[in-house]
């Protein structure tokens, strides 16, 4: 296995994923061989996209999760769940894999190493992690975050969040992402020396943006209505349909008070008896098929899940163009009022109301080599303005441009993967039905046989 | 060998009406290009094929499955077969045809009762009358005064909270007709109750409320009516066969009052369930409309989500109108015979009051009295018709629960029929969902 060779730079393909796969299948992210020659150029601020990875092919899961006890920031005893995260490189010759890597993380890293991400890649739709708290539950299933069910759910909705960044050509190359995977005690000190903290956009600006914004980039006004619409269609989606799967528990389970009644019923009777009595008994197995069925639900569901929370990481990427575009338009209008006011000050002409105007008629005029410096002071204004503002235009035009292209590769995966769900819905679907005929087929000649 | 399979897919689905197929589907077929599916194409465009045309030699749908339009008047048809014995019939009847009247007074409706018999009590072969609900209500009163020693068959409950239930509506007015059907043809089929005088001037009077005044004469004249004395009378023994048709009876009417409950109960989570669903469809069309390439399979599963809404309903009301109505009935039913029992009870300990009577009065032995006699008689003939009258009840109520239960199932079927049907054929999905249901259909088939 090679190890630490020069610049063994991995470039993944976007692989086609299988996002949220059965949980016992050993999941992989299926890595293809480097491409020579690409060199990953890094980002002017800053960000750790050295590759450091070494590996030729590496398999991702997050394969067990365990409930831990211990102390928080207010010294309060608290119970969490942690999950193992095992990395293991496949060879290309043999297919054998070698676990390379073992650590357990909990929820709030992931949240971390999410939040870092979302600074350091402000273009780039970075996938989003499984809910915090279960939300649109219906009976059956628990609020309770400490459930099994609910457990097991997330480990593999974080081990779809893993294999997304994974696979994603410009994400999976970040250092602190490696290190998440490979270094577990001092991980955390490593992200927050980064700093990333401080170089987050404060939300209070990105709103003001967001209102004060004059001309954004048409493509991006649209993108954040798709987004707004697609998130409260989808929720609305999964609330309904979480109405429907209640009610839908009730009609089965309904159905299984029949076999009681139904081997009462044969108890006093001849010759019906018999044929009641093992009609019954389908009556509940039909009762209980409804398990089942349901949680392959809870499966499509959480794949609708994924896109209503990668919604919000599109409207983030269209919230920082505009913050950058408004940064953008304020430059310029500063830059554009020192030179109106550089104009003025060489023609001596007052066209605007200005405190200088107001302090020149109050306290007299001031004197030709007080103006002439603050004309020198002005130009040299003027030049830096010039300056940034030429940097933030290329800057701006940068940001769309990749923003664009992760996006259009988003749109594809989007695509793609939520066929796949609506088909495979269509499938459970289909199956339902069937195995409804086949039981009350089974009743029918039962039935018959009274 | 896709088209064979595509076949036995159709026809392991069951016999269930027309196949309605766009030109979606068609196109979509085509784009295949494999041979064999342009024969595919060609069935498939025949908007009358029905599932019996598609019918291998080697796979076949059951006798009893039905078309979901006929499989009531089948069932009926089904029953009177059922009667048949062997025997010749030699009497007919049937109630169809509702009208309704609207007079100054009241708002009624009247049903055709038609009489087909070679019987000598009736004069001509063929009767045709129009009769009232307050008309079978008069039938059963002369039926029971005059035939008290037999299981007359129940009517359909006669008072409806006007509020709730519209007496003139579709549903409720054909659910009394089949109830209404199926009384005359109980006594139609039985030996003693089918040549009764009152059930022949009900078939066959041009002007009944004339008979009706008639007879109330004619009820003062007989005069001897079985008088139902509330308690106080004691048995020495019941036997021991009334004591048990007793007891089954008790738990008979328990269970179906049991599996009412729960009938109504499924219905009412069923009628809920509609409800989300008419939500939820809609939802994936609002959502296609922001799509591109998502749009087509999101209008499709919104599109299959209303179909099985809509086969929803139809089953809903289905088990609304001939499955819970004929419960009620037999709940009815095991009421008006616990009643006969009683009666038989009662002529019982007449009997006995008058032997014991007999008994203690020395000088009538051993020649026993007329009267006494004549109890006994009574007591016997009462018996005797009640055995009779059980073991018939017994046959017909196995043969109609048989058919209630498999009516129930059938519809059920029907409904998950319909359902998968709407699936395979929306454009987008055909062609993937046909080759993968395929899958599925061998791999959930069971073992042979």
């Amino acid at each position: 296995m090679e190890q630490a060779a020069p610049d063994p730079e991995r470039l993944l393909q976007p692989a086609p994923l299988e996002p949220l796969s059965h949980p016992d299948a050993g999941l992989e992210s299926v890595v293809g061989e480097e491409a020579k020659g690409a060199r990953d150029e890094g980002h002017g601020d800053g960000t750790m996209t050295e590759s450091n990875f070494s590996l030729k092919k590496i398999e991702i899961s997050v394969s067990e999760a365990e409930k831990r006890t211990g102390r928080n920031a207010m010294n309060m005893q608290e119970t969490y769940t942690a999950y193992l995260i095992e990395t293991r490189s496949v060879e290309h010759s043999d297919g054998q894999s070698v676990l390379t890597d073992s650590l357990w993380r909990r929820y709030s890293e992931f949240e971390l190493l999410r939040n870092y991400l979302l600074v350091y890649y402000p273009h780039i739709v970075v996938p989003p992690l499984p809910e915090k708290r279960a939300e649109f539950v219906w009976h059956k299933l628990s609020a309770d975050n400490m459930d099994p069910d609910f457990v097991e759910r997330r480990r593999i909705g974080l081990e779809n969040f893993l294999l997304r960044v994974a696979s994603h050509p410009i994400l999976c190359r970040d250092k602190i992402f490696y290190l998440f995977l490979t270094q577990e005690g001092n991980w955390k000190e490593t992200v927050n020396e980064t700093g990333f903290q401080l170089k987050a956009d404060s939300r209070l600006k990105a709103l003001n943006a967001t209102f004060r914004v004059k001309n954004p980039d048409k493509r991006f006004i649209e993108l954040k209505h798709y987004s707004d619409e697609l998130q409260s269609v989808i929720s609305h989606l999964l609330r309904v349909r979480a109405r429907v799967a209640d009610r839908l528990y009730g009609v089965y389970k309904v159905h299984g008070n029949y076999g009681r009644v139904f081997s009462e019923w044969s108890a006093i009777e001849k010759e019906m008896g018999d044929g009641l009595q093992s009609a019954g008994h389908h009556m509940d197995v039909y009762a209980s098929s409804i398990d089942d069925i349901l949680e392959d639900e809870e499966h499509y569901a959480d794949q609708l899940k994924e896109y209503l929370f990668y919604a919000e990481a599109l409207r983030a990427v269209c919230r920082k163009h505009e913050l950058m575009q408004y940064d953008l338009e304020m430059a310029a209008q500063d830059l554009a009022s020192k030179k109106q006011q550089c104009e003025e000050l060489a023609t001596g002409t007052v066209r605007t109301f200005s405190l200088k105007g107001m302090t020149t008629k109050l306290f007299g005029q001031e004197t030709p080599e007080q103006r002439e410096a603050r004309i020198k002071m002005l130009e040299e204004q003027i030049k830096e303005g010039e300056q940034q503002l030429k940097s933030k235009n290329l800057e701006g035009r940068e940001f769309v441009k990749n923003a664009w292209a992760d996006i259009e590769r988003f749109k594809e995966q989007k695509n793609h993967d939520l066929k796949e769900a609506l088909i495979s819905y269509a499938v459970m679907q289909i199956s339902m039905c069937k195995k409804g005929i086949q039981v009350w087929t089974n009743a029918k000649e039962c039935f018959s046989k009274m | 060998q896709l088209l064979i399979d595509l076949l036995n897919f159709f026809t392991s689905i069951g016999g269930s009406g027309p196949l309605m197929f766009t030109w979606a589907q068609v196109k979509v077929l085509r784009k295949w290009g494999n041979e064999r599916m342009w024969c595919a194409q060609e069935f498939l465009l025949c908007p009358s094929l029905t599932m019996q045309d598609l019918i291998l030699p080697n796979g076949g749908t059951p006798a009893g499955t039905a078309s979901p339009a006929s499989s009531s008047s089948l069932l009926n048809r089904l029953q009177l077969d059922d009667d048949m014995d062997g025997e010749t019939r030699d009497l007919f009847v049937t109630v169809d045809d509702p009208k309704k009247h609207v007079c100054t007074m009241e708002t009624y409706i009247t049903y055709r009762i038609t009489t087909k018999s070679t019987r000598v009590e009736f004069d001509l072969p063929e009767y045709s009358v129009r009769r009232r609900y307050q008309d079978f209500d008069w039938l059963r009163n002369k039926l029971e005064e005059s035939q008290p020693t037999h299981l007359i068959p129940p009517l359909p409950e006669k008072f409806v909270v006007k509020g709730v239930v519209d007496r003139f509506s579709e549903e409720f007015v054909e659910t009394r007709r089949k109830a209404l059907d199926k009384f005359l043809k109980r006594i139609t089929d039985h030996p003693v109750l089918s040549f009764n005088e009152h059930f022949n001037v009900f078939l066959t009077a041009k002007d009944l409320n004339a008979h009706k005044k008639q007879g109330m004469a004619l009820l003062t004249r007989v005069g001897e009516s079985v008088k139902h004395v509330a308690g106080g009378y004691k048995l020495r023994s019941r036997p021991l066969e009334f004591a048990a048709i007793g007891e089954y009876l008790d738990t008979f009417a328990l269970k179906l009052g049991t599996i009412d409950r729960i009938a109504q109960r499924i219905i009412k989570e069923e009628i809920e369930y509609l409800v989300e669903l008419r939500e939820y469809g809609p939802v994936y069309s609002t959502w296609s409309a922001l799509e591109g390439e998502l749009a087509e399979p999101l209008e499709g599963v919104s599109a299959c989500i209303g179909n099985c809404s809509t086969a929803l309903e139809e089953l809903t009301d289905d088990m609304t109108e001939d499955f819970l109505p004929v419960l009620r009935e037999y709940i009815l039913y095991s009421d008006s015979m616990k009643s006969v029992l009683k009666k038989r009870d009662h002529v019982q300990a007449e009997y006995e009051a008058k032997l014991e009577a007999v008994a203690l009065r020395k000088e009538e032995r051993p020649k026993v009295p007329a009267d006494v006699e004549k109890c006994q008689d009574r007591m016997e003939c009462f018996n005797a018709d009640l055995k009779a009258d059980m073991e018939r009840w017994q046959n017909n109520k196995r043969q109609d629960f048989r058919q209630l239960l498999m009516g129930m199932a059938d519809k059920n079927i029907q409904y998950y029929e319909k359902a998968v049907l709407w699936f395979c054929t929306q454009g987008f999905f055909a062609f993937i969902l046909l080759w993968i249901s395929l899958v599925i259909w061998r791999s959930l088939e069971p073992p042979c």
